[in-house]
C-alpha cells in the first residue's frame, strides 16, 4: 500500500543522505522524496511517498526514528490529511491550441505563469492524481516538458507534527 | 584555557577515562600524535593495520563494559578501518573511532589521502560526524561517546580535519549531554511486561532464548535468576554464549546453524518462547516460514525497537534495556499467585531429555587424527574454564562456540553478524589489553590467522602471551563443508597450496611456535604452553581435513531439519 511519511530532521548537513541511504540498503521504495527547512531553522521537514506491505512499512517508520539526525516521524496515511504536489508543464501553443491550451489550464484550475509566442508554462498543484488526470488529459504530442517537486502533506485539524 | 584541537581531542579522551587507544599514525593525525605523545593517561597502542585497530579496541570494549576507542589517519587509514567498524556495528558494539582528515579547505578537492569518511562509513556506523568548526570539537566528541554506549550500542566515527587539530579554541567538556533527537527507551513497559509474565507463567512448553543484547546489557545475573526461578529450558546464540552459564542442566548449548539438537528442537517445539536481546536473524531461526509452522507465543525484550518484528512477527513486544526489564519481569513473576505448571513442565524436559541423549556434538575419539573438537575439549580442560576465547570465523569458530563452555559473560569473544575472518588475532590484543592477568586464547584457523598475522608483530611489542590455538586443516574449513553438502564435492578455491611454516613464522615474529600433530601430544603441549605464562605461543594443531560441523541446519532449511552425524 501507498504510505506518505513526513520526518522532522536537523538541518545538518548529511541528514537527507542518511534517509536515502536507509531506504537504498534496506531495499524499500521511494516513489517521492521532498525536504525544506521549516519555519524553525534548525529543523528540515522531509515528506517522502512509499509503498510496501505493513511489515515493510512499521520497519521504515522504526528505522527512520532509530537514525541520530531524525527527530519525529509520522506516517500521515494512518490519519486524515491534505497532500499536494506542484507541477510546472511546458505546453506547445500555437495556432488555434492556444486557446485550447488556456481553457485546459483554467478547467484544472492552473496557472499559465510564463508565455512565449509558441508555447505556455502551465503551474498546476493538487494531489498527485489530479496532475496525472492532467497529463492525461493533454495532447501527449503537445507536452514538451514536465517537472513535479513529489507529495508534501499536513494532516488535517489537530493532527501537527512539531517538536 | 585555550588549547589546540589535538589537545583538545587528548583532553576528552582523558575526560572519559580511556585507557587505551588503539591506532596508527599518518599524515592527517600528526598534530594528535603529537599530543599523545606529551602525555602518559591515554596509553596508544600501534598496531601493523588499521584494521586491526578496529578489532582490537572493539575487542576491548567486548571483554569489559567500556567504550573501544580507535584512532586512523584519513583515506587509506579509514578504508582499512571499515572492515572493523562494520564488525562492530553488526554485533552492536560501542565504539569511538577518531579518523583524520585533509583540511577544511582541502575537503572535495581529491587531496591526498582524502576521503569521504562519512559516506564510506555511513552505512556501517551507529552515527558519524564530520567536524567542521574547532568550536564543536569537544561537544562532538562527547556526544559520540554518549551514542556509542547508549540505547544499541554501536559504533561512531569522529572525522577531524588536519587544520582543526592545529586551530586554538576555549577547552570544556560537557558535563552531561541532551539531544532532542536522540531519546533511547530505557524502560519497558509495565502492561507489556504483565503481559509476559502471564504468559511465561501458563505456558505448557516454554523456551527461553537470549542473544548479545544479555550480554551488551550486563544482564546475566537478572537472566540467571529469572531461569532458575522458571525452571525453564534456556538456549544462547553464538552472540549470547555465556549469558547463562553453559555448565548448568537448564542450558540446552547453542541454538541455530550450528546449535545442538535438543536447543533447535525445543526452539521448534515450544508454546511460548522468551526472546531476550536477540534478533531471530537467519543464522538462528533458519527458514521463518518453516519457523512458523508451529504455533506459539512469542515474546521479545530488545533496546531496539527495530529489532522486533523485523524477520519474526512477535505477541508481546517490550522494547527496554533487558537487565531492568528482566528485573521487572521477575519482580511480576514472584508477585503472581501461581507458579509456573510443573506437571507440563515435567513432561517437557522428559522430551527435552530425549532430545538431548541424541549426544548431537559426539565425534570420533578413537581417530589417529587430531579431531579439531578433542582440541577445544582439551583446552577448555587446561584452562578450567576460565579463559578469555576470541575466534577466527568458520568451523574452529563453531567447534569453539560448541566445545568451550563459557560460564561467564565477556568471555567468548567472536565476530558473529559480519563474520569477519581475521579478527581473531587482534581481536586476543584487545582482550589481553583490557585483562592484563587475564588467559587469553585465540582459536583460529590457518586461513582466518593469515588475514591479521601481521599483528604478531603488535603481540611482540606489547609482551601480550596471546596463546594462538590454529585449528590447521590446510582448507577453509566451512567453505570446505558446503562445498561438500552442496556443490557436489568440488572443492573450488578452498584448498591453500603453499601454507608458511607457522612454527617458524611465529618464531621469526620473537614468539614460541609448536606443531602438533597425533592426539595424544594434545593435552601436554597445551599444558606446557599455557605454562609460558609471558610468551606468545602458536600452536600449530594439524588437524582432520575431512571433519564437518555437526548438526547443521543447512540455509533455507528449518531449525528442525538438520543434518545430524
Amino acid at each position: 500500500m501507498r504510505h506518505i511519511i513526513s520526518v522532522l530532521l536537523e538541518n545538518e548537513a548529511g541528514a537527507l543522505s542518511r534517509v536515502a541511504g536507509l531506504f537504498s540498503a534496506r531495499g524499500y521504495n521511494i516513489e517521492s522524496l521532498t525536504v525544506a527547512p521549516t519555519e524553525d531553522a534548525t529543523l528540515s521537514r522531509m515528506t517522502i511517498v512509499t509503498s510496501g506491505s505493513d511489515e515493510i512499512i512499521e520497519q521504515i517508520n522504526k528505522q527512520l526514528n532509530k537514525l541520530v539526525d531524525v527527530v519525529k516521524v509520522i506516517d500521515l496515511s494512518e490519519g486524515d490529511h491534505i497532500e499536494r504536489e506542484l507541477m510546472l508543464v511546458k505546453v506547445r501553443a500555437v495556432g488555434k491550441d492556444r486557446e485550447e491550451m488556456k481553457r485546459m489550464a483554467d478547467i484544472f484550475r492552473g496557472r499559465i505563469i510564463d508565455v512565449t509566442d509558441k508555447d505556455y508554462t502551465v503551474e498546476l498543484t493538487g494531489p498527485g492524481s489530479k496532475l496525472d488526470a492532467f497529463l492525461k488529459a493533454m495532447d501527449p504530442a503537445a507536452i514538451l516538458e514536465t517537472v513535479r517537486t513529489g507529495a508534501s502533506g499536513i494532516g488535517r485539524g489537530d493532527r501537527v507534527l512539531k517538536v | 584555557m585555550q588549547l589546540s584541537g589535538a589537545e583538545i581531542v587528548v583532553r576528552c579522551l582523558q575526560e572519559e577515562g580511556v585507557e587505551h587507544v588503539f591506532g596508527y599514525p599518518g599524515g592527517a593525525v600528526l598534530f594528535l600524535y603529537d599530543e599523545l605523545f606529551k602525555q602518559d593517561k591515554v596509553k596508544h597502542v600501534l598496531v601493523r593495520h588499521e584494521q586491526a585497530a578496529v578489532h582490537a579496541a572493539d575487542a576491548y570494549s567486548r571483554s569489559t563494559d567500556k567504550v573501544g576507542v580507535a584512532l586512523v589517519t584519513s583515506g587509506p587509514g579509514v578504508t582499512n578501518a571499515v572492515t572493523g567498524i562494520a564488525t562492530a556495528y553488526m554485533d552492536s558494539i560501542p565504539m569511538v573511532i577518531l579518523t583524520g582528515q585533509v583540511p577544511t579547505h582541502a575537503i572535495g578537492e581529491d587531496a591526498f589521502q582524502e576521503c569521504d569518511t562519512v559516506g564510506i562509513t555511513r552505512p556501517c556506523v551507529k552515527h558519524n560526524f564530520l567536524v567542521k568548526d574547532i568550536k564543536d570539537l569537544a561537544v562532538t566528541i562527547k556526544k559520540a561517546f554518549y551514542i556509542a554506549s547508549t540505547g544499541r550500542p554501536g559504533p561512531v566515527v569522529v572525522d577531524i580535519p588536519k587544520d582543526l587539530t592545529a586551530t586554538k579554541a576555549e577547552f570544556e567538556y560537557p558535563k552531561t549531554i541532551s539531544m532532542r533527537s536522540y531519546n533511547p527507551v530505557v524502560k519497558g513497559h509495565a502492561g507489556q511486561i504483565k503481559k509476559a509474565a502471564k504468559l511465561l507463567l501458563e505456558a505448557k512448553r516454554p523456551m527461553i532464548y537470549t542473544g548479545g543484547g544479555v550480554i551488551l546489557g550486563d544482564a546475566s545475573a537478572e537472566l540467571a535468576q529469572l531461569v532458575r526461578a522458571l525452571g525453564f529450558p534456556c538456549t544462547n546464540t553464538l552472540m549470547g554464549l555465556g549469558g547463562y552459564p553453559a555448565t548448568d542442566t537448564q542450558n540446552l548449548g547453542m541454538l541455530g546453524m550450528h546449535g545442538t539438537y535438543e536447543a533447535n528442537m525445543a526452539m521448534q517445539h515450544c508454546d511460548v518462547l522468551l526472546a531476550v536481546g536477540a534478533r531471530f536473524d537467519d543464522r538462528v531461526i533458519g527458514n521463518p516460514k518453516h519457523f512458523f509452522e508451529e504455533p506459539r507465543q512469542i515474546i521479545h525484550i530488545d533496546i531496539d525497537p527495530a529489532s522486533i518484528s523485523k524477520r519474526v512477527k512477535v505477541d508481546v513486544p517490550v522494547v527496554g534495556n533487558v537487565r531492568d526489564v528482566l528485573k521487572e519481569l521477575m519482580r511480576q513473576i514472584e508477585a503472581a499467585r501461581s507458579g509456573p505448571d510443573k506437571v507440563a513442565l515435567k513432561s517437557w524436559w522428559t522430551q527435552i531429555e530425549q532430545w538431548r541423549s541424541r549426544d548431537c556434538l559426539k565425534y570420533d575419539r578413537s581417530s589417529s587424527i587430531i579431531k579439531p573438537q578433542f582440541v577445544v575439549e582439551t583446552l577448555y580442560k587446561v584452562t578450567k574454564g576460565e579463559a578469555f576465547v576470541t575466534s577466527d570465523v568458520g568451523q574452529h569458530q563453531m567447534w569453539a562456540a560448541q566445545f568451550y563452555k563459557f560460564d561467564k559473560p565477556r568471555r567468548w569473544i567472536n565476530s558473529g553478524g559480519l563474520g569477519t575472518m581475521g579478527v581473531g588475532l587482534p581481536y586476543a590484543m584487545g582482550v589481553q589489553l583490557a585483562h592484563p592477568k587475564a588467559t587469553v586464547a585465540c582459536v583460529t584457523g590457518e586461513a582466518s590467522v593469515q588475514m591479521c598475522i601481521q599483528e604478531l608483530s603488535t603481540c611482540k611489542q606489547y609482551r601480550l602471551p596471546i596463546k594462538m590455538i590454529n585449528l590447521n586443516n590446510r582448507y577453509m574449513g566451512m567453505v570446505r563443508q558446503w562445498q561438500e553438502f552442496f556443490h557436489g564435492n568440488r572443492y573450488s578455491e578452498s584448498y591453500m597450496d603453499a601454507l608458511p611454516d607457522f612454527v617458524r613464522l611465529a618464531e621469526a615474529y620473537g614468539h614460541v611456535g609448536m606443531r602438533i600433530e597425533k592426539p595424544a601430544d594434545v593435552e601436554p603441549a597445551l599444558k606446557e604452553a599455557f605454562a609460558r605464562k609471558k610468551e606468545l605461543v602458536f600452536m600449530d594443531f594439524l588437524t582432520d581435513q575431512t571433519e564437518n560441523v555437526f548438526p547443521m541446519v543447512p540455509g533455507g532449511k528449518g531449525l528442525s531439519e538438520m543434518i545430524l552425524v
